[in-house]
């Protein structure tokens, strides 16, 4: 079931929420809304829940070529997973899972056996088979989760909506529930669009990330796309850690006020100053625990920080201690000239950032 | 070096320890001693006066007073004004806290206002405000029982089944109605608050009309507060003396709820009658009590 939303503009009072946003989720994806809190992703998901509606005059949504616009969400056939899961509290969890199956219209409900079959069924699928009849406040975050989406699944959605589906879990059951349901999706087939404002969630499990800031779509693509050709200043720097320098001018002829981009696993650190490229710099810290190394260095000529992330062989080949001297080269730059950062623009053809390799003589 | 640490264990747990949070003994017992002293002095003994004052003369005496056929017509008209307001603000209540919960409208401070203001107003004035309104001499009253009436049919239908209003018992329901609104919504508006709408949202995406998220997720949420605010509710309908007084006129037999009943025959010196009559107003608001408390306990045992 493919999803077209278009042209959807949505305002509160005098808040702009979404500004005239189109996207385009092809049947089967796994679809991450990515973005800072205030930029329209869960606007833009409930809007297609049927659970907000667009303003009046603007957009249409389809689903499958049908025209859902005016459908109310009963009728949309979306499952819609809650940012606090919002299960009943005063039901079993088998009575949440079943709630979406005895609220249909008598004709149509299936028999108590059926109902209670289909609810075990799912029980399994979710891994809690033993649960049923617990109440809510008995489970922990990550099991209500699951019960939240084998509600949703009960009525066997054509589209699955999920609200910050990890957002109030800690970090291990995160990861977890985020290799499960990525499993889960797979092999159920159903058109997912989930949102978060953890970039690292999005680029682990979505098939493609849809990058919003300001009531607008900044960028789609693959999770490689977005992280390895970022459409603007603002997916760069929201897509993890980077150093970012207005300097570096005469180096690069043309550059001028441009803003250069450089992430710190593209910052090599060298003891010996090495072709006209590398730049002075102090050891400020060295953070050796954890996967890599990160270093923070104080450039020589500008002050500004860099910092730098490598192996952690690397690192204790070149054995740095604060106050050391040293020499950085950037592996990969990228470069987004001054006009892509007026304030709500999104890249145009003519800021389509430079690619430059250092290695390269310039 | 265990046997120290036990013994350490021990005082703490007899309580020889002396602890950051716990203030010295005569500390203690003298606050202890001030809040029991207020709550005998003005909860305890005037309950104990009702009872004593009552029984007085003897079992058969308050049994007399009881059986007493303006008394026993004043117990039906007050549990009868109970029964109709009670409901009345259950549904009221409802739908206001409906509203104010869950949906955001212009004006609706100004219907929070609303809600609260027979808190605000004094209960006599309350009274006054229906004499007002529907008295023979009160605006709609006035409507009805002129000479040239905007609307002749309804004025020939009332007078021809005799319906009054104030003096009457449609007014004292109605002042009850209007002094014990708030004890529903006021109870209900705050929990729904904080319960927000997702649940609601969850039972409509999964395709619940209007009425089954309501029978099925919303009343089922708010059922302990809704209970609490009902009991509180009743107990006010019951003992309102105030509205009623000004409303009723006093008609022996009539229009008497318990608590006028009670201030007449205190008033004509019978203390046994007063009393008699105040014991069963005191008795209601016992188990008003009792069947709170066991609201209340219920609730936080489902929420251990």
């Amino acid at each position: 079931m493919s999803i077209i939303a278009r042209n959807i503009t949505k305002t509160f009072g005098a808040y702009t929420a979404l500004n005239d946003v189109s996207l385009d989720v092809p049947a089967g994806k796994l679809v991450a809304l990515l973005g800072p809190s205030g930029s329209g992703k869960t606007t833009l998901l409930r809007i297609i829940a049927g659970l907000e509606f667009a303003d009046a005059q603007s957009g249409r949504i389809d689903f499958h070529g049908t025209d859902v616009t005016d459908f109310p969400a009963g009728k949309r056939g979306v499952g819609f997973v809650f940012q606090h899961y919002a299960l009943f509290r005063h039901m079993t969890v088998a009575q949440n899972i079943a709630f979406g199956l005895t609220v249909q219209p008598r004709r149509l409900r299936q028999t108590k056996e059926a109902i209670a079959a289909r609810v075990q069924e799912l029980l399994k699928l979710i891994q809690l088979p033993e649960l049923g009849n617990r109440y809510p406040s008995q489970l922990s975050g990550g099991q209500r989760q699951r019960v939240a989406l084998a509600r949703a699944l009960a009525v066997q959605p054509k589209v699955l909506l999920l609200d910050e589906p990890f957002g109030a879990l800690d970090a291990q059951v995160r990861k977890d529930l985020r290799r499960w349901l990525r499993h889960f999706q797979r092999e159920i087939g159903v058109t997912t669009i989930f949102v978060t404002h953890d970039q690292e969630e999005a680029l682990e499990l979505a098939d493609e990330v849809v990058v919003m800031n300001n009531a607008k779509i900044e960028q789609v693509g693959t999770p490689q796309e977005v992280y390895d050709r970022p459409a603007s200043p603002f997916v760069i720097e929201f897509l993890g850690n980077v150093n970012r320098f207005a300097g570096l001018g005469h180096r690069l002829p043309g550059a001028g006020q441009d803003v250069l981009y450089v992430r710190p696993h593209d910052v090599d650190i060298l003891r010996e100053y090495h072709g006209k490229h590398a730049i002075r710099v102090q050891v400020q810290h060295v953070f050796s625990a954890g996967n890599y190394g990160r270093i923070a260095l104080v450039r020589a000529d500008t002050g500004d920080t860099i910092d730098a992330e490598l192996s952690r062989v690397r690192l204790a080949e070149l054995n740095l201690v604060a106050g050391d001297e040293a020499f950085v080269v950037f592996r990969h730059i990228r470069l987004f000239p001054a006009g892509a950062f007026s304030e709500r623009d999104v890249a145009t053809d003519d800021t389509s950032p430079a690619v430059v390799d250092a290695g390269r003589d310039i | 070096m265990s046997s120290a640490v036990s013994s350490l264990q021990r005082a703490a747990e007899a309580g020889h320890r002396p602890l950051a949070t716990r203030d010295a003994a005569w500390v203690r017992y003298t606050l202890t001693a001030i809040a029991l002293g207020f709550l005998a002095l003005f909860l305890l003994l005037p309950l104990v006066a009702v009872f004593g004052e009552a029984f007085r003369r003897g079992v058969g005496a308050y049994f007399a007073a009881l059986s007493d056929p303006d008394g026993m017509h004043a117990l039906k008209l007050t549990l009868l004004t109970a029964a109709i307001a009670v409901p009345a603000n259950l549904v009221f209540g409802i739908a206001a806290a409906w509203c104010i919960a869950k949906f955001n409208f212009p004006g609706k401070s100004l219907l929070i206002t609303l809600i609260d203001l027979p808190f605000a107003v004094s209960p006599v004035i309350s009274g006054l405000i229906f004499v007002l309104l529907f008295g023979a001499q009160g605006w709609l009253g006035h409507y009805l029982d002129a000479e040239n009436p905007a609307l002749p049919w309804l004025q020939a239908w009332i007078i021809e089944q005799d319906f009054k209003i104030i003096f009457a018992v449609p007014g004292i329901v109605l002042a009850t109605v209007f002094v014990t609104f708030p004890f529903i919504a006021r109870e209900l508006i705050p929990l729904m608050q904080t319960q927000g709408n997702d649940e609601e949202y969850a039972a409509i995406t999964l395709g619940a009309s209007g009425w089954q998220t309501f029978w099925r997720v919303t009343l089922p949420n708010i059922k302990w507060g809704l209970f609490y605010g009902v009991i509180l509710c009743n107990a006010r309908a019951m003992g309102e003396f105030g509205a009623v007084s000004v409303v009723s006129g006093h008609i022996r037999g009539v229009t008497n709820t318990l608590p006028l009943h009670v201030e007449i025959l205190y008033n004509e010196y019978q203390f046994v009658g007063a009393f008699a009559a105040a014991s069963i107003l005191a008795l209601l608001a016992l188990v008003t009590l009792v069947l709170k408390t066991l609201v209340e306990w219920a609730h936080a045992r489902r929420h251990a």
